[in-house]
């Protein structure tokens, strides 16, 4: 990646081994809180939502032994500004299962407005009535434009608005590191 | 005809480059009209004083341009042009005289039309106005017109332009009228069989456009018959809108071989300057890359359509050789919503007198021609064909600049560089598909019997010795 | 307009952007909300029941509102109703208008004197640009690849929109076209006036040879009395794809016709429903493929 351009400056806010540790923490935090995993169903949201889902289900399923469904959520068709931003590039969405009474998971990298999430609630609710959805976030960095907070978080960042967290994760960007890009 | 010079007046063309190939004329010098003839041409002073004068020093002075083939729309179609505007619209492009096609609503096809389009255009035209009559009742290729009191009542020609002749027959005795009355039968000459439905040339571009084409094959067959049937009766068959190679090539032969008829031909500056190509757009294009915005203009579209760049190339070299005796407009001018629709359903026609001579000194510029062979082809040609019909009229020697000729002429400037711009047009038809060309060689005065019937902007005409009258 | 001024590129975007539609329509309720308050206007100037449906389910499957036209063409009116009726609907303010028209580039003229979005839903013999995305997307799924291929295309070439906009397609995409039909419904010339710059070829069992994919073309019964024929026999003698001349073809070679299918005509019943007949799938892969189309042209930022 590297700066690109001149006046970029990058901070890492989270290394490989403390993405690591924050995965291992919400898995733990999300099997006690449901009792269980039996009724967990992880959906990822594009992009990067949809490798950390996996991952947390390959954690609960070393310690748990319990194979968690994992499905992937594009939340394009959802969004609340085609109009003004253009429409962006959609990939299938997969649902591993019949998400009806099931507890589903959510999975994002990065916490900001909140709308990506009110489109996802909406994207979820479309194939079926879930007995609960919960949030995992990677990152959470403040300035919700909506009522909605994460129920598993690895690491609150507090940003301004010109800044921007990046998550990289080994499945796309070939590397582990959050960071935040300021410039 | 507006325009004529009263009597007694004389008016003085002042120092211009005196061009009249029916005469091999081509020199510097003053030309003198007095009571609608030619007076006087020479170089010094005029034998009399003038009342009136216009010098055009660098500028080129002709016979003025006859167009054998225009569509002036009146009665009937009002709405597309009236020969009030048709004719402004020659003056504007340096033509005197113009034979309007009998293709309106009724067809002229009586005495009673003939005299109208006469009577309209004396009281309201600016140009000279000779009819064309039908060639048959109503051009319905039933029954022959009236060929005799047609030709009586003014009629210097006969064609059913627009709903060619089917029935050979029927033509053979129309052409052994005509013979008898010394006047052509002008044919467009299209199969009716082959090219209908046709909306464009038959080529690769039509099959890449997914329109329907006209086989050049539909021309040349309707022209090997008429040239047969030429041959038949002894008459004079004059070729309309030549447009292909082929047909070119068969009047050429015929020519050459030639033994009891007559066959002319005359070819419009569109089919002479313009190919099929512009059915893409205004800038033409290329047939394997994408369409663009333009494509598919109405304004491209015209019967016989635009061609090949061989058949272009073909028609050039016979207008250059005489084969085409004749430059001819075939102004066709239309509604706006007659050409605002699906290509398939527009109207075929160019708006073409006033492009007319800007497009084909191209031919000049690009030395396909020389300017006398050019003036020639404007001039003496089209009088030729029509000759007899001239002299019936009283206009012999019509196209020359000959004294005692008719004040027909054309005055203008080979280099002046000009824009088309349809919004400008007199004529009612603003459909062309030069809009906003360049075009080098513009008009500067047509004078009509003496008078002055169009002066370019800035042309001056002085009066100043208004005492020779006193 | 057309599909002819398609890179590889937006070819793929479009591509790309119907599998996700796909499973959209895979779902039980096929219904996304991304298109609300949005109006499509499909405006048939020709009768086209398939076409429209298609454009109105995809319409509705992305919650736009979705208004149909079956407009009339009468010759008297000249056509004037053309841009009357377009400049209509602008004003009643469509966002985007799918047309349908006999007189081949129509759209174009639309597109000169209107602002609004037009997609074209065939226009007269020129193109059918939504019908030539979803055969290729067809074979992409198929066959996993579209650059190499060869594809013949059998029938009435000369008067089909969608022949023109697949062979402009497939050249694109790179796979080689033969165009294979009677000669008297074949385009002139072969190549040389650079229009179409493939093999044309009247010998049915020649052309299929090796072929990858195996397009019909439908075959308007009028031709014949329109003196194009000799008679219908006489088609089915040297053109119809039976299971022998498919035979000829590559094993597993695909099967396709953009319907509705003359069968005993173009194609022999047994072929139209056989293993390697894909014909359905182009009709369900045609909503995908507008869905698409309608989601990239109505998401661009205003």
């Amino acid at each position: 990646m590297g700066g690109k351009g001149f006046f970029v400056a990058e901070k890492v806010i989270l290394t490989e081994a403390d993405i690591r540790r924050a995965v291992t923490r919400i898995a733990h935090e999300i099997v006690e809180r449901n009792q269980g995993a039996g009724d967990l169903v992880f959906l990822g949201m594009h992009t990067r939502g949809v490798p950390l889902a996996h991952r947390l289900a390959q954690r609960i399923g070393e310690f748990e032994g319990v194979e968690v469904p994992v499905g992937a959520l594009d939340i394009a068709f959802y969004r609340d500004d085609i109009p003004t931003r253009g429409a962006p590039p959609v990939r299938p969405t997969t649902i591993p299962e019949s998400i009806a009474g099931k507890a589903v998971v959510l999975v994002d990298d990065v916490l900001y407005t909140g709308r990506s999430i009110r489109a996802a609630l909406d994207a979820v609710i479309d194939f079926g009535r879930p007995r609960r959805i919960q949030l995992a976030v990677l990152v959470d960095r403040g300035h919700r434009e909506l009522p909605i907070r994460a129920d598993y978080v690895g690491k609150n960042v507090p940003t301004s608005r010109s800044e921007e967290v990046q998550v990289r994760l080994q499945e796309v960007d070939g590397l582990d590191a959050v960071v935040l890009v300021t410039g | 005809m507006a325009p004529t010079q009263a009597e007694g007046k004389t008016l003085l063309i002042h120092e211009g480059r005196l061009l009249d190939p029916s005469q091999g004329l081509d020199a510097v010098g003053s030309l003198l009209f007095k009571d609608g003839r030619i007076e006087w041409w020479g170089q010094g002073e005029p034998p009399v004083k003038p009342n009136a004068v216009i010098s055009v020093p660098g500028l080129v002075v002709c016979p003025g341009f006859i167009d054998l083939h225009c569509h002036l729309r009146e009665p009937g179609f009002e709405d597309k042009e009236t020969i009030a505007t048709g004719t402004r619209a020659a003056a504007r492009g340096g033509f005197t005289t113009v034979c309007s096609m009998a293709n309106t609503r009724p067809t002229v096809d009586s005495r009673a039309t003939v005299e109208l389009v006469l009577h309209k255009a004396r009281t309201e035209g600016s140009v000279r106005v000779l009819p064309v009559a039908c060639v048959t009742q109503g051009q319905q290729g039933k029954q022959l017109a009236e060929f005799g009191e047609l030709a009586e009542a003014g009629a210097v020609a006969y064609s059913d332009d627009g709903r060619p002749v089917a029935d050979a027959r029927l033509l053979r005795h129309a052409l052994e009228y005509a013979r008898a009355l010394g006047r052509p039968v002008l044919e467009h000459c299209e199969d009716p069989a082959l090219a209908a439905g046709g909306v464009m040339n038959e080529s690769a571009l039509a099959h890449r456009l997914g329109l329907k084409g006209m086989p050049a094959a539909a021309e040349e067959a309707a022209v090997a018959r008429d040239i047969a049937l030429a041959e038949l009766t002894g008459a004079h068959v004059h070729i309309q809108h030549v447009s292909t190679a082929g047909a070119v090539e068969l009047v050429r032969r015929e020519q050459q071989s030639r033994r009891v008829g007559t066959v002319t031909a005359e070819a419009t500056p569109h089919h002479l300057m313009l190919t099929e190509a512009l059915v893409l757009g205004p800038k033409g294009g290329d047939i394997t890359a994408a369409l663009g915005p333009g494509a598919y203009d109405a304004n491209a579209k015209v019967n016989p359509p635009l061609r090949a760049q061989a058949d272009v190339e073909a028609l050039r070299q016979a207008l250059a050789e005489g084969v085409i005796q004749a430059i001819a407009t075939d102004h066709a001018p239309h509604t706006l919503a007659d050409k605002l629709c699906e290509f398939d359903q527009a109207a075929s026609g160019i708006s073409g007198l006033e492009t007319a001579f800007g497009l084909v000194m191209g031919l000049v510029h690009a030395s396909v021609l020389d300017l006398p062979t050019l003036v020639a082809r404007l001039t003496s040609g089209p009088a030729r064909i029509i000759e007899r019909g001239l002299a019936d009229q009283g206009l012999s020697g019509l196209g020359s600049l000959r004294v005692g000729a008719p004040a027909d002429v054309t005055v203008f400037d080979p280099n002046a560089e000009w824009t088309v711009d349809p919004g400008q047009f007199a004529s009612k038809g603003k459909n062309t598909p030069l809009a906003g060309w360049r075009l080098k060689g513009r008009v500067m005065a047509t004078i009509v019997g003496g008078g002055i019937a169009y002066a370019a902007p800035g042309l001056a005409v002085q009066k100043a010795v208004e005492v020779a009258g006193a | 307009m057309d599909v002819d001024d398609f890179s590889v590129a937006d070819y793929d975007l479009v591509f790309e952007t119907a599998d996700a539609m796909r499973e959209v329509l895979g779902r039980e309720i096929k219904k996304v909300p991304t298109l609300r308050g949005k109006s499509v206007v499909t405006v048939f100037f020709e009768p086209s029941t398939r076409t429209r449906v298609s454009f109105e389910m995809a319409a509705k499957a992305l919650s736009a509102d979705c208004t149909s036209i079956a407009a009339a063409t009468s010759s008297v009116a000249k056509g004037e109703s053309l841009l009357d009726t377009l400049r209509t609907i602008q004003s009643l303010g469509a966002d985007l208008v799918v047309m349908r028209h006999s007189a081949s580039g129509a759209p174009y003229l639309a597109a000169r004197h209107l602002d609004m979005a037009i997609v074209n839903a065939g226009d007269g013999c020129h193109a059918h640009p939504t019908q030539a995305l979803l055969d290729l997307y067809t074979i992409r799924r198929h066959l996993g690849r579209l650059a190499g291929l060869k594809a013949v295309l059998v029938g009435d070439i000369l008067h089909s929109r969608v022949a023109r906009s697949n062979l402009s397609a497939m050249t694109t995409l790179g796979l080689e076209v033969t165009l294979c039909g009677p000669p008297s419904l074949l385009p002139g010339s072969n190549g040389d006036a650079g229009w179409p710059a493939c093999p044309v070829e009247t010998d049915l069992d020649r052309a299929l040879e090796g072929a990858d994919v195996v397009m019909g073309l439908r075959l308007q019964l009028e031709r014949q009395e329109q003196g194009l024929l000799p008679s219908i026999r006489e088609y089915v003698r040297s053109y119809q794809i039976t299971r022998e001349r498919l035979a000829r073809a590559r094993p597993g070679a695909l099967l396709m016709h953009p319907g509705p299918v003359n069968e005993g005509v173009e194609l022999t019943p047994d072929v139209a429903h056989g293993v390697q007949s894909v014909i359905e799938e182009q009709v369900t892969n045609g909503v995908a493929i507008r869905m698409a189309l309608l989601y990239l042209l109505l998401g661009r930022g205003q």
